[in-house]
């Protein structure tokens, strides 16, 4: 058993301010997140591999696409990233109204994000970092695989960043 | 497909939990029923690799003249790719602007995603799909943030 499992127990768990982790809400039932087997898990590179095409041939992982976009000198970025946001409405929406299930038959539910002040600080150097690197994180790793070898070491840099982020997160205000 | 929380840079929290052993209790969780993510990202590479490879466009993006006309002044001279081999280099690593972007830039986009809870997919995609306000203030600070460096500290750092 490892040392991770000790938090299982939401009494244990700090507040989730991460609102891409589902596991540590702390009104999940714990036996709803068992681990998966590898080859259940293999979906979900495939869906990645289809989302780094797309990442690729829609230029969003381009330095100059996101320069342009913070310049307001193209529609570019606005267009792709605005027709994601106009999918992902209306996918949830049918997803609502017609009660859609996923794969392995569990109800998809869509929880509300409390607000904290980090959205506005760590936003704010996100924003930063975006510009200067011309990738948020989904963008690195397919710079990486399309060949720009050495976005390793910003893979790498954020990665640091991210510890150092866990490391003082109790000290930031949030 | 999964019920899962679509986000992409909690990746990078995993892997700090996966990877560096620490007794920070932010990495001390289950990465292992977020596994999905690790793949997913590692699925990204695969497919950014396969297009690059096999799909590429031979043509250099379609910018704005306007863009490329002030990139020229400061020196930026390689236009073809995706990415500025001028600043996005293992040469360009040696310079300090080189540094500043490749270097400061991803630890700025790591620490910034994590501090405000999500990135792009995870607050401006999926957080605005399902109509969620403080994913509304995540991404128009990601949007300041951006017109704000990208105007006014791009502009220094390139000429370094």
């Amino acid at each position: 058993m490892d040392k991770a499992h000790v938090l299982d127990k939401p009494s244990e768990r700090e507040l989730n301010t991460d609102f891409e982790l589902r596991s540590l809400d702390s009104s999940q039932p714990a036996e709803a997140w068992k681990v998966e087997k590898t080859w259940s898990l293999l979906k979900y590179g495939f869906a990645g591999m289809v989302f780094g095409v797309i990442l690729v041939k829609s230029e969003v992982i381009s330095w100059f696409r996101i320069q342009e976009m913070f310049r307001l000198q193209s529609f570019h970025m606005y267009g792709v990233l605005g027709s994601a946001v106009l999918v992902g409405i209306l996918s949830v929406w049918m997803i609502r109204i017609l009660h859609l299930r996923s794969a392995s038959g569990e109800s998809i539910r869509f929880r509300p994000r409390p607000f904290h002040r980090g959205q506005i600080y760590g936003g704010l150097l996100f924003g930063f970092g975006w510009a200067l690197t011309g990738a948020c994180p989904g963008p690195l790793f397919a710079q990486i695989g399309a060949g720009f070898t050495v976005v390793i070491l910003t893979l790498i840099s954020a990665i640091g960043g991210t510890w150092a982020y866990g490391r003082m997160k109790d000290k930031l205000p949030h | 497909m999964g019920n899962r929380r679509f986000g992409v840079s909690s990746a990078l929290r995993h892997i700090c939990a996966a990877v560096i052993p620490s007794g920070i209790p932010y990495f001390r969780y289950s990465w292992k029923k977020e596994a999905w993510n690790l793949f997913f990202v590692t699925g990204i590479g695969v497919g950014a690799f396969l297009a690059a490879l096999f799909i590429s466009n031979p043509d250099p993006v379609q910018m704005n003249p306007k863009l490329i006309a002030e990139l020229q002044g400061y020196g930026i001279k390689d236009f073809a790719g995706l990415m500025p081999n001028d600043l996005f280099s293992w040469s360009a690593l040696l310079s300090l602007r080189g540094l500043l972007f490749i270097v400061g830039g991803g630890f700025l986009v790591g620490f910034g995603t994590r501090y405000a809870g999500g990135c792009t997919s995870g607050h401006s995609i999926m957080g605005l799909s399902t109509l969620q306000w403080p994913s509304l203030v995540a991404t128009i600070c990601f949007m300041a943030g951006g017109f704000l460096v990208a105007n006014l500290v791009v502009p220094y750092i390139i000429r370094l």
